[in-house]
């Protein structure tokens, strides 16, 4: 890896970082279908990767992405709440199926239709809950021009090595509004390697290998291959509440807790001595940031946590947070869905929460909060 | 290697039900054509057909309830090997809720085989009709008769442009007519009429598959298109997304020391976004940084249009705008957009044309007619009015934008230099 040290600024916005890091990572395919605010991350797919196809509906594009998938390629796609919604069961299916693909979920105004120019922070309990069964899959949430390109090869790493459907969460500000950036600053990505099995015993699609089974396409005629959505034991084959079939399903929920422990990312710009903190994800970590420097001008003592592993939600969180006095959680959606996904109900007393609808949370409000 | 599609003779279907000879004579039929099972990829769907996988020597996959279609374009959109064949089994229920999906796969004709079993009726789930239920056949939720005509699946999909399109009734040897599908180059798809011996018999004593088929008036026979099947078809790409985003280097001074923010409204088809886009890479140029962001209706073309730009010779993290310092506004819609945040402007300056009434703000404003020099230019004039009375920038780095950007010959540059008294 090796970084240039002179500047090469441009205006550039999240969605081209975003699409051009997947690439460059090893996803090859973008399946497509147009919505605001996620249309910019179609128009460069279309551009760069090897194969897009235009689907007709957003139903057909998990579908689509789950038969390339299974034939072993690594499909993208990037759509908002209405297109997601009708994406839902489809990923369930690829989750239960351990198919490999990204989708990028770029939030918009809710409810519904809502607004679908406004940015918002919004769907993060949906995927939380959105798998059947309440099991986790994997959320990393992007929070700068950085993030956008360093997160989508995390992304893929995830989705390859954990053989799953990786979630990456974005807003309409990310990948629409553009920013002087220096594209020199990037670290070099590189491919992520694709192994599959390639042994002469016997495959077993589910078989698990330290949680994770190996995988072999549809497309080839050395092993047969059984993958199906229904519970299954290890050869693939529906069975009913059998030991097997249920331990299949125990062990999806374990992957992805244990194996997410090699993917955690978050940012902790820990001030000494501090006993203020600031928590924000998305959109609202670049006020955060803002807030934080600020404070520390004026002489506050302040750190600062910006969560990118969001689901399943690691426990470091609540042990960073637990050694602050005051600790203020800002997200732009006005029900903390952040702070529900850490404590429910059970607020600790330390933690109070700054919620927005339907604008973005300034730096200031961040300010007086912690000054509060 | 095992030759036989089928693992065993004894499938696990009803006594008589049309599913075992449709997953015999496609197993014949593969075997005739010499297929190595793990050549084939059978993708079933949700229904009573569905559990014929576990009975197979070959790849299997089994997804949701009327999506197998989809799923297994997919997979004919991921292999690239031609030896390879990618059979769909469906019921009509699938049939009825995916159909969107079967419509697409025969639009693009693509290169797999259908087979819906038509059974006329919802069989895991009770006996319900279908899409596809002749009218006036009974099921559990039809006591008196189906009320509607079903779907004609193979006028559909002949229409949508499939390759290869056949309905025949389940009886007898029909493994020759499944190797004209399998045979096809595109999308083929077969509708087997068959009567579920749970619900179709029961709720229809007396009657023959052969005389519903013709009482329902869809006729057994084929229909071609002579089409080529579908191949992947890609525009012009690039190596690198970056190649397309060029560098912008410092080549002209700044005289602004801390964070500005600006906002720009007008109305689409006014060139507000193109204006804004041309400050803030003149500021680039500047050595400044920049954020540009958009904000209009979902209707494109029509009504407001406003650009929220943020220059500041540091980083800039959070782009939000809410009380800007400058406001540039020159329409009335571009007005009505930005009224609130203009009356919280306690400072700043608020540069409006003098067609607009005035709004109540604490920003120095200054009046003029900046439309004057054409409507699709006024944004721009407004902004560089600014600029050359802030001195933020040179003027010569927005004028050698126009230059670098091509647009010398969309924008009025002359006149520009002569309203701004250069």
């Amino acid at each position: 890896m090796q970084q240039q040290t002179k500047e090469r600024r441009v205006l550039i916005d999240g969605s081209r970082l975003m699409i051009e890091a997947l690439a460059q990572s090893g996803a090859d395919i973008f399946i497509g279908y147009p919505i605001t605010p996620a249309n910019s991350l179609y128009l460069y797919g279309s551009q760069r990767m090897p194969i897009m196809l235009a689907a007709p509906d957003e139903i057909s594009t998990l579908q689509w992405m789950s038969g390339l998938s299974a034939a072993g390629h690594l499909p993208v796609t990037a759509t908002s709440f209405p297109g997601f919604a009708l994406m839902v069961e489809s990923i369930n299916m690829a989750y239960m199926m351990e198919l490999p693909m990204i989708v990028v979920l770029v939030q918009r105004l809710g409810p519904s239709t809502g607004t679908a120019t406004n940015g918002a922070q919004g769907d993060l309990l949906l995927l939380k809950g959105m798998i059947s069964g309440g099991h986790p899959i994997p959320v990393l949430a992007t929070s700068s021009f950085d993030d956008c390109w360093n997160l989508p090869a995390e992304a893929v790493s995830m989705a390859i090595n954990m053989r799953t459907p990786v979630i990456m969460l974005t807003s309409k500000e990310e990948v629409m509004t553009h920013k002087s950036f220096d594209l020199n600053r990037l670290p070099a990505i590189e491919k992520v390697p694709r192994k599959f099995f390639n042994k002469d015993e016997a495959y077993q699609p589910y078989k698990p290998i330290d949680l994770v089974p190996d995988f072999l396409p549809l497309t080839q005629n050395r092993h047969q291959v059984r993958i199906t959505a229904s519970t299954h034991d290890q050869s693939g084959i529906l069975q009913h509440s059998t030991d097997e079939a249920l331990a299949n399903t125990r062990r999806l929920e374990e992957k992805t807790y244990h194996k997410m422990k090699c993917h955690l990312k978050f940012e902790y710009d820990r001030q000494e001595n501090a006993e203020n903190l600031v928590v924000a994800y998305g959109i609202t970590a670049a006020s955060a940031r803002d807030a934080v420097a600020e404070l520390r001008h004026s002489g506050k003592k302040v750190s600062l946590l910006v969560p990118k592993t969001l689901v399943p939600v690691p426990p470091v969180y609540d042990e960073i947070i637990q050694s602050y006095k005051k600790v203020i959680i800002a997200e732009e959606n006005m029900n903390n869905q952040f702070g529900s996904l850490l404590y429910g109900i059970r607020k600790p007393a330390n933690v109070s929460y700054l919620g927005s609808l339907g604008k973005m949370i300034t730096p200031q409000q961040i300010m007086e909060e912690i000054k509060a | 290697m095992n030759v036989n599609i089928l693992k065993t003779d004894s499938l696990p279907f009803c006594k008589g039900c049309g599913h075992e000879l449709i997953s015999k004579n496609t197993a014949k039929a593969l075997e005739k054509m010499g297929y190595n099972p793990l050549d084939v990829i059978m993708v079933t769907d949700i229904g009573c057909h569905g559990i014929i996988d576990r009975s197979l020597n070959t790849h299997t996959i089994h997804g949701l309830h009327g999506r197998s279609v989809a799923l297994g374009a997919g997979i004919a959109f991921g292999n690239s090997d031609p030896s390879k064949k990618i059979i769909v089994f469906i019921g009509d229920g699938g049939a009825t809720i995916g159909l969107q999906h079967i419509m697409e796969a025969a639009r693009l004709n693509i290169n797999m085989s259908v087979i819906i079993h038509n059974n006329m009726l919802y069989g895991m789930t009770g006996g319900q009709s279908s899409g596809l239920t002749p009218e006036g056949f009974h099921t559990t939720t039809s006591a008196d008769g189906n009320p509607f005509d079903g779907y004609d699946i193979c006028a559909l999909s002949h229409t949508a442009g499939a390759s290869y399109v056949a309905r025949i009734s389940g009886i007898g040897d029909i493994s020759d007519k499944f190797i004209k599908a399998f045979q096809t180059q595109g999308f083929s798809l077969i509708e087997v009429v068959e009567i579920c011996t749970s619900y179709g018999v029961k709720f229809n004593p007396g009657r023959k598959l052969n005389e519903i088929i013709q009482a329902s008036g869809r006729i057994p026979g084929e229909w071609i298109n002579n089409r080529l099947p579908f191949t992947h078809h890609q525009g012009r790409k690039v190596n690198n997304l970056f190649a397309k985003t060029p560098e912008i280097s410092k080549s002209f001074n700044t005289g602004l020391e801390k964070p500005l923010s600006l906002i720009m409204s007008g109305s689409a088809g006014e060139g507000v976004q193109l204006a804004a886009t041309i400050i803030v890479k003149a500021a680039m140029k500047s050595g400044l940084h920049a954020t540009q962001k958009g904000s209009y209706p979902v209707t494109v073309g029509v009504g407001f249009s406003t650009a929220e730009v943020n220059l500041s010779p540091k980083e800039i993290n959070f782009h939000g705008i809410n009380v800007p310092d400058i406001a540039v506004i020159t329409s009335a819609e571009g007005l009505a957009h930005s009224t609130r945040r203009i009356g919280l402007m306690k400072s700043g300056t608020l540069f409006i044309d003098q067609s607009l009434t005035p709004p109540v703000t604490g920003a120095k404003m200054i009046i003029r007619d900046f439309r004057d020099i054409g409507y699709r230019t006024a944004s721009l004039f407004a902004v560089m009015y600014f600029i050359k009375q802030s001195g933020i920038i040179p003027l010569e780095a927005v004028f050698d934008t126009i230059e670098s950007e091509g647009l010398s010959s969309k924008i009025p540059v002359e006149k520009l230099k002569s309203v701004l008294e250069m």
